[in-house]
This record gives C-alpha cells, structure tokens and sequence, in this order.
C-alpha cells in the first residue's frame, strides 16, 4: 500500500510538474550570472535556459543543450533575484537577458520572465538563434527590449552543416522585428551576431549574404540593428565536450586570424553597420 | 580636544609674525585650535568638472623621476639598492639627500641618499642583523653591543611576556604575522597640522596638553601619557631641526602652495625616517592642499602646470619609500610594499564633494610617472560623486589597475567625513583616532583544530585546549562541528588579544611613535584591529561539512589530516544565501568573542577581513579542509571567494561579499576583483560607463572595498612567461571562466588577441 501510494504521489507530482512547465511557471534553467558587457549594456542577469533545437558543431555550450540539462525553476524564483538586481541594472543601465540553449525552446516561462522583468521596469534581451522565432508571441515582442540576434550563416545550405537546420525561420524572425517598430508599435533593438568559424563560415560570399540580410533589416526600420558582434570561434568550450562524452567535431579548427576577422568586420561596416 | 595655546610665544593663527601665511583664508575655529577637518570645510573649493584641465609632465618633472628610476633595476636586482648600516635610524640621524638637488622642487629623503636604507633597531635588534646578513652588509660591532646589551627593543619585551599559549599558537601558525618582529605601523599623523599651523604652534599645544596632565593625580595611565607627550615635543623640535638641515625653517604654518606640499611632506618624512612600519599612510592630503593650490592659482603666483609639478615631485618621493625588511617579512607582504595610502574625493558631511581640482591632480601622477602601487591612491567612492571625478577614476583604474575603492558612505557614517585609510582598508579619523594592528588569525587552522579536539594537523602538537576529536569512521555532523568550533574560537579570541595587548604594549614602551601621535590630539580613540584570514575556505568547508557528505581520514597519529567530500555543497561567493550566510555568521560570532576581551589603554575591539598577501603563507600552514581544497594550497585573499568556485561572474561575488556586515567588521572587508578590459565593453567609453556602474551597485549594496585589477597585455604576456606568479588569474572568455596558467599556450594567444585586439 505505501509503495503504491508513493508511486501514485510521484506520478501526481510529475504531472503536475508538466503542468507547470506547460504554463511557464516552472522552467528548466541551467544557470545564471550577472555579466557586463557581454549580452546587451549594463550588468545583466543573464538566465541560461536549457535545451536547444539546434546541434551547431562549435557549440560552446553543449552542456544545454538538452532540456534535462537544466533544473527545474519557478518563474517567480528568477524573478526575486530580478528585484534583487534592481539597484545593479539602474546603477549600470543593465537588465533580464535570457540566453541559452534556445529561450525558445520554453516559450511560456520565457513570456513570464519578459513579463515580470518589463513590469518591474526591467530592461530586458533575448539572445537567440530565431530557428524557433514562431513561439515568440507578439505579447512576448513587446516585453522584449533588446533582440541578439545569432545569425550563423548567411547560406541555406551552410546553415545547414552549421546547425543541422533550415535557415529561412531565423530570416523570417529577423523581419518580424524590424516593421513592428515601423507601424509605430513597440519594437526592440537588434544586436546582430555571427561566430566566424574559419572554414566553416567564413567564406566572403556567405558573409557578404549575412551582412546584406543585416543591412536589409535596417532598411525596413532605420535603427532597427543597432551592433554588429563578430564573435571569433574559440576553443575554449571544447573540455565541455569532452567531458559530457559527445563527439566534438571542430578539435582541429583553429581560431580565425586577426587579419581575418577585421576582414569580415569590413564587410558590415561597408554595408554601414557598427561592427565590433 | 586640543587646544592651541594662547601665550604670546605661541605663533597663534592670525597674529604676528605669520599673519601673512592666511591671508585670504576663511578664518573660523581652527584658528584658535587644532582643527585641520574645520580649516577643510571653510575654505575648500568642490570640483565638479572633468579632467581636460590637467597637466602633463613637464620636462623637469620627468628628468627628476628619471633619475631616480634610473636605480630601480639595481634594487630590484639586490634586493635591496643600499643600505646605511651604521646609523639607527632617526629623525635627525641621516645628513640631508637629494635626487638631484637642482631640479627638486620638494626636497627630503629618508637617509642621505635615494634608495639607501636606515635600519630601525629599536623594533628589534634581532631584524636588523639579519636583514644585514641577508644583503651582505657588515654588522657594526658596537651597535650590536648597544642594542643587545644596554638598549632593549620591543622585540624583546614582547617575548619576555608572552605566555606559553601565545607562542604555541603563534608557532602553529594558528595567529600569525602579528608585527612582534616588525613595527606595527597603521598609524596615521595628521601631517596637516605642520603646515596649516607650523611647528612651533602644534609645541605650544602640545605644552599645554601636557600642563593639563601635570596636574591629575597619579595613575600609570597619566604618568605614561607625561612622558609620551614629552616624546613627542622632543620629536617636533627634531623635525624642525631635520627641515633646518634642508634650508627650511618650518616653524611657522605655510605661506604658499609650494610650502605647503613641503611642510606636509617634512612631517611625513619624520615619520618615516624613524619608523618602520607595516604601513605608514599618508592620510587625506589632496583636498587640504587644494585651498593652497586653490590660493597661489587665483592669485596668478602658480600656473596649472606648476602645481601639477608640485604634485609630481611629492608623489614621487612617496614612491621611494623603503624600509629594511627580513625575507620573513617580505614572504608575508610580498613586493616590497609601504602602503603610504592616501584617501582621495568622498563626500561630506553637508552633503558637498570633498573632490577637488587636486583629488586629480593626485591621479594624474599615475599617467605623468606612469603607474605604480604606491602611493596607495584609494578613492572614496560614493554614488553621488561628481560624474567627473567618478569617469576619470574608472578610466585611470583601467589604464593602470592602480586605484582601490572603498565605500565613502559606511566610512563617513562610522568616523566622519575626515577620515582617512590606513594600509588597504582600515579606516580612522586623522589626528584623533589610532589603531594597534593587529594582523589575523588562520580561522581555518581554527576549523581543523576544532575538528582534531585542539591539535594540530600538521605538527600533531596540541595547540588549543584538549577535548575529544570528532568520531572516527562517520561524516562530520554539521551541529556538532559548528560547537567544536564555536569553543575553539572562545579560545582563540582570548589569546590573541593576549598576544595583541602584550605587542601593543612593549610597542608604546620601546618603539613609540612619538612624532605621528605628536600629529594626534591629546585624547585619542584606539582601536584593537583583530583580523581574520580564510573566511571563504572556512565558510565553504563548513557549507560543505552542512550539505555534502563530508567524511574525516584519520592517519596513525589519531589525527584527521584528509576529508571525504561526497555530493556537491554552495560556495560562498555565488550571491546565494546558504554558504553566504555562513560566512556573514563567523564573521559576527569571532567579533562577538573579541569584544568579549580585555584590551590595552582599553582599546575599542574591531576586526578586518584581510589578508593582503599573506593568505599564500597562511594556505602554506595550513592542511587539507573538508571544502576539497589541498594541504599547503593558498586561500582566497581577504574577503575573497574561493578562486574558481564564484561562478556567477564578478558583481555576484562582490555582492556576496558586501553581505559581510561592516559593522562587525569596522577594520575593513577586502575584495579583489580582476577583469580584463573587453569585460567591460567594446569601446573606453563603454567600458568607463560599465566599471563606474559596477562601482555604484557595489558600494549601493553596502560593499565596503574594491581592489579593481583591469588586466592589461603586458600582464598576461608575463603570465604566460611565468605562470607561477599568476596561480590564480582568471580570464573570462564568453561568459566563462578560465584559469589563464591552465590554458594551452595557443588559448592563451588566442586570449590575448580576443581580448585586446581591435577594440582598445
């Protein structure tokens, strides 16, 4: 009797955990950090979601990629330490960033966190892929500030060896967020990101399509793309694949030249876009 | 309060023959007693604006620093550059030294020439020698025989009346570095005083002061403070004598800006030419000076670029103060360090900006000398400080990691608005407050004792009074290891203050400062300044012993020397209340104990979180503890996180750490934050506007100190040249952290490329 009415009493929690996840009540959260200038101005919270759609072969992060990579949170427990930071992003003009993994992956807690953060008067960033741009809800939209953008390609078909993925849904999410601003209606701002992985995705043409998407999103809305971030691929992620067992396929990649990032960086800026 | 006497003899404020010297000055209370804060408040001149009106070096200014740096490889070769072995030291003892006697504009050196070191043997014969055998300098006989046989030191009284307790602990390692070996130091004369008022004025108050003492009735207290006030008249007709020898007659106040930076700077060097101690501060001279700088400017007898020189040439010989040291000394304060610490901006009392044009000029030393530890320029940082004042600072600490941080409102609001910082954080009001240094004790140590019923873990000595060891074969229980520890810390409470009064007390016998405190009003507040060392180690040990499964390894000697740690535990540091809140409660249970203590001249307990340092040697004394961390492996610094284990980035941390409540801390709580540039931000401007907001959020979350190091090419170039002087750097590449000394070379190539390429 008792075991059956443990088991009776985990199967209830568990569908009650389900439940919450499905209103975005409870999330699975890797980790967090308070960083400055790395995932949008000022200090940030930055809240790292688990579990992500895409499998990118320089991955950085391959410890979240999968949601059970995560722990089980409540909205409102991210949200206390939120208000906790409320003297930190007024004093330093900083706010919520969620990152990942995919925010997108659990749309409903990441509505809840934008919600709570923007009632607070939170400024507030999104960092993601735009592959799930779909569960971004237009409520969503206008509690979202500040959009980085991570745009890996600029070519179906690399995105693809990239990413495993289609390109077209990040395309698609790019222009959703420029017109929103240009009817008048709340609109954020876009920091847009490349990883330049030599061999992979630093080819001119590809890079040149990158920057003539970027460009055509500020055409749709002047001022819409506000930061252009040319990330160098790095290695320092790969003692995480490593550890996790995963097949890590970059271990031969080196990271670009200096020469070779400036060249990239040259071509947005010659499309007129403030680059670092 | 200490009054200037008002006999005709006197040169009083005002009157002849120094009228002249406050021409244009507001007059007030200061001028019918000593009362430098008032003289501050009357006259001085808030700066609200930027840095564009500074001055560069001029050629003077740099052919002077030159000259003088032309000598550093040689010491830093030796050691030492030279030393007079022949001369104790004194403030009269040495024939006046120049860099180069033409081009100084402020003149004075500690003996007859720069670099050249005095001996102190009145701090302990027993450190002199020594230091002489260890730089190849002969021992004269026939000081030996005066300082072994006919003079005693404090040295030697200190161990003529430790009890056997005392020195079990302190060869244990358990309470180190007390300055029993060296001099205690942390004292700060108000060096104002000789040039707002002279000589001959602070004499006649110091006089009066002493009548006042004639006349009660007799107490060891009041026949001691007789012959300390008569020290210290000796000790200002001394420094006067000691300008006279460079040409100045200083016993009238300063009539100029240029007097004014000399009086100050003679007072100073009294100071330091009979003195050696673990810190000799400066005190809080930027925004004083200024009403001279403020005066000379107005009056056209200055341009801005001459008082930048007069700053200039101050500074530098604030760089070139040396004291002889045993490698001992050296191993626990390691880069030949003197903190002559100087308190620069804050905010006052009546809400104005105690920032002025020279609070900059300060600064500015660091671009036109180029950077350097000392002086220890610490600004006093507020929220409400001039966004000026607040932009320069952040842009000269990236530029020169030269700047520490601390928090003006919890200093203010403890000790007024004239207070200054001694050594790194220990905070007093100038001319009225001193404190007995105290360095600290190894509360991890404390930890494996309470663990090992009072031995130690590495001697197997008994150390701390026996009791049963915890059980052997089962996990520590967190309740029964926090009793352990609780009475370990009762016992070491007791005999550190007993180690600490007996110090204090041969120090004011043997080795008495006489000129600093002859800078002091005559009633004075003394602080007992305990300390702590291993907070973090402690605290995650604890958490760990509290969340995890910590099981204790015993060897043959009955003694647990190893832990098993199974299941993961908070770390202190993350801004998580569970291991933080272990932290915040040692830190207020050990100052509960110390208050608990009888304290020398009944001194007013305080304790710091500092190590500075001496955690390495601490780490080395000490075995493996149930957080994981190795024998022999060092702690954290001060109020440190443990390296590696706060991994929710730096504010995190400094938030953690700003919980520790300063008022069970009133000696300081220290925290040192490493960042490299692109950490925070693409451009300097960004990058200026991030660190003053970090800045802001920390000391708006009551954090007390910032050590801020902005890594530069340079020192992750020589990192990766010599990773054993860098153990702990720690780079932050894309939202993590790296050990830099861990990564392969061609990471670390890769990190320096990433992280200062392009965008500096």
């Amino acid at each position: 009797m008792a075991t059956l009415a443990t088991t009776s009493g985990l199967t209830s929690l568990r569908s009650q955990r389900l439940a919450a996840m499905r209103s975005g009540e409870l999330g699975s959260v890797h980790s967090w950090e308070l960083v400055t200038a790395v995932d949008g101005p000022g200090t940030r919270l930055t809240v790292f979601l688990a579990g992500c759609p895409l499998r990118c072969l320089y991955c950085h992060n391959p410890d979240m990629l999968e949601m059970r990579d995560g722990r089980p949170t409540a909205a409102g427990q991210v949200l206390a330490r939120v208000r906790r930071y409320l003297p930190v992003f007024r004093a330093t003009g900083g706010g919520l960033t969620l990152s990942g993994g995919e925010v997108l992956m659990q749309p409903a807690f990441a509505a809840r966190l934008l919600r709570g953060a923007t009632a607070m008067g939170v400024h507030t960033a999104l960092d993601t892929s735009g592959f799930l741009g779909a569960n971004l809800t237009d409520r969503m939209l206008a509690d979202t500030d500040l959009v980085l953008l991570d745009v890996k390609s600029g070519d179906p078909d690399t995105y693809r060896r990239v990413t495993g993925a289609d390109l077209a849904p990040t395309l698609a999410f790019g222009r959703r967020l420029a017109p929103a601003g240009a009817e008048g209606g709340h609109a954020p701002e876009v920091w847009v990101r490349f990883v330049l992985v030599p061999g992979l995705t630093d080819d001119v043409g590809n890079v040149e399509k990158v920057a003539d998407y970027v460009a055509g999103l500020d055409e749709l809305r002047p001022g819409t793309v506000t930061r252009v971030e040319v990330l160098p691929f790095h290695q320092m992620g790969r003692y995480k694949w490593a550890a996790l067992g995963r097949r890590y396929e970059r271990g031969a990649t080196r990271p670009p030249s200096p020469e070779l990032t400036e060249r990239v960086r040259d071509q947005f800026r010659a499309h007129g876009l403030t680059t670092y | 309060m200490t009054t200037v006497h008002e006999a005709p003899a006197a040169p009083v404020p005002g009157a002849e023959p120094n009228g002249s010297a406050w021409a244009g000055l507001v007059g007030g209370p200061w001028q019918d007693q000593v009362d430098v804060r008032d003289f501050v408040q009357r006259n001085y001149t808030p700066y609200e604006g930027d840095a564009s009106f500074l001055a560069g070096p001029t050629a003077r200014t740099s052919h002077v620093w030159d000259t003088v740096s032309a000598l550093f490889p040689e010491e830093r070769a030796k050691g030492v550059y030279d030393i007079d072995a022949r001369t104790p030291a004194g403030i009269t003892a040495h024939a006046p030294g120049y860099i180069d006697r033409d081009a100084e504009l402020v003149v004075g050196l500690q003996t007859d020439a720069p670099l050249r070191r005095a001996i102190m043997p009145n701090g302990g014969w027993r450190l002199v020698e020594p230091a002489l055998a260890t730089y190849g300098y002969e021992v004269d006989e026939s000081l030996r025989t005066i300082f072994t046989t006919y003079r005693k030191t404090h040295n030697e009284g200190v161990f003529d009346a430790y009890p056997p307790d005392v020195r079990a602990a302190r060869r244990s390692h358990v309470i180190t570095g007390l300055p029993d070996a060296y001099g205690r130091g942390r004292i700060i004369g108000d060096y104002r005083r000789v040039a707002l008022y002279g000589v001959d004025a602070l004499i006649e108050a110091k006089r009066a002061d002493k009548l006042s003492l004639d006349t009660l009735p007799f107490s060891e207290k009041v026949v001691r403070e007789r012959e300390e006030h008569a020290e210290q008249i000796r000790a200002l007709g001394e420094l006067k004598e000691m300008a006279a020898s460079y040409g100045y007659d200083i016993s009238g106040p300063a009539a100029t800006a240029r007097e004014a930076v000399q009086w100050l700077y003679f007072a100073y060097l009294g100071a330091v030419k009979e003195q050696n101690g673990a810190a000799m501060s400066l005190g809080r001279t930027s925004t004083f000076l200024d009403v001279y700088f403020q005066r000379d400017l107005a009056a056209g007898r200055i341009t801005e670029e001459q008082a930048q020189e007069l700053v200039d040439d101050l500074v530098i010989k604030l760089r070139i103060v040396r004291f002889l040291r045993t490698p001992e000394y050296d191993t626990l304060f390691s880069g030949d360090p003197t903190w002559v610490t100087e308190t620069v901006g804050g905010m006052g009392e009546d809400g104005r900006t105690l920032v002025t044009r020279t609070s900059f000029r300060y600064l500015q030393t660091l671009y036109n000398l180029g950077p350097a530890p000392e002086p220890n320029l610490t600004v006093l940082w507020s929220p409400d400080l001039p966004r000026g004042f607040k932009e320069f600072c952040a842009r000269v600490s990236i530029d020169t990691s030269a700047l520490q941080y601390e928090s003006d409102r919890l200093i203010r609001s403890a000790w007024g608005d004239d207070a200054a910082i001694a050594c790194c954080v220990s905070p007093m009001a100038l001319g009225k407050q001193m404190q007995f240094f105290g360095a600290r004790v190894n509360l991890a140590k404390t930890l494996l004792y309470a663990i090992n019923g009072g031995r130690d873990e590495v001697s197997g000595e008994q150390v701390a009074p026996a009791f049963p060891a915890v059980p052997v074969g089962r996990p520590l229980e967190y309740d029964d290891v926090r009793r352990r520890l609780d009475t370990t810390m009762d016992w070491l409470a007791a005999t550190y203050v007993e180690a600490l009064n007996v110090i204090h007390y041969m120090h004011d016998k043997y080795a008495y400062e006489r000129l600093e405190m002859a800078l002091h009003d005559r009633d004075v507040l003394r602080t007992m300044a305990c300390g702590i060392a291993g907070l973090a180690v402690t605290a995650d040990s604890l958490s760990a012993i509290r969340y995890a499964r910590v099981t204790p390894v015993f060897d043959e000697r009955g003694v647990a020397v190893d832990y098993e740690v199974e299941g993961s535990f908070p770390a202190y540091g993350n801004d998580g209340d569970r291991a933080d809140a272990i932290a915040v409660e040692l830190v207020e249970s050990f100052m509960d104990k110390i208050r608990r203590q009888n304290t020398y001249r009944d001194a007013v307990p305080t304790q710091s979180v500092l190590t500075i340092t001496s955690n390495v040697v601490y780490g080395k004394a000490t075995g493996n503890t149930p957080d994981g961390r190795r024998a022999g492996e060092p702690f954290s610094p001060g109020a440190n996180p443990m390296n590696g284990r706060d991994t929710h980035g730096m504010l995190a941390s400094a938030l953690s750490v700003a919980k520790l409540p300063y008022r069970q801390a009133q000696d300081g709580i220290s925290l040192t934050s490493t960042v490299v540039p692109s950490g925070l931000g693409r451009t300097r401007d960004e990058q200026v506007t991030n660190l003053t907001g970090l800045l802001d959020a920390t000391v708006g979350a009551d954090g007390y100190h910032m050590n801020v190091n902005v890594l530069n090419r340079q020192t992750l170039e020589d990192a990766m040249e010599h990773p054993e002087k860098y153990p702990q750097l720690t780079i932050r590449v894309s939202g993590y952290a790296v050990n830099f000394v861990r990564l392969t070379r061609e990471q670390q190539l890769d990190v320096l490329s990433r992280t200062f390429h392009g965008s500096m």
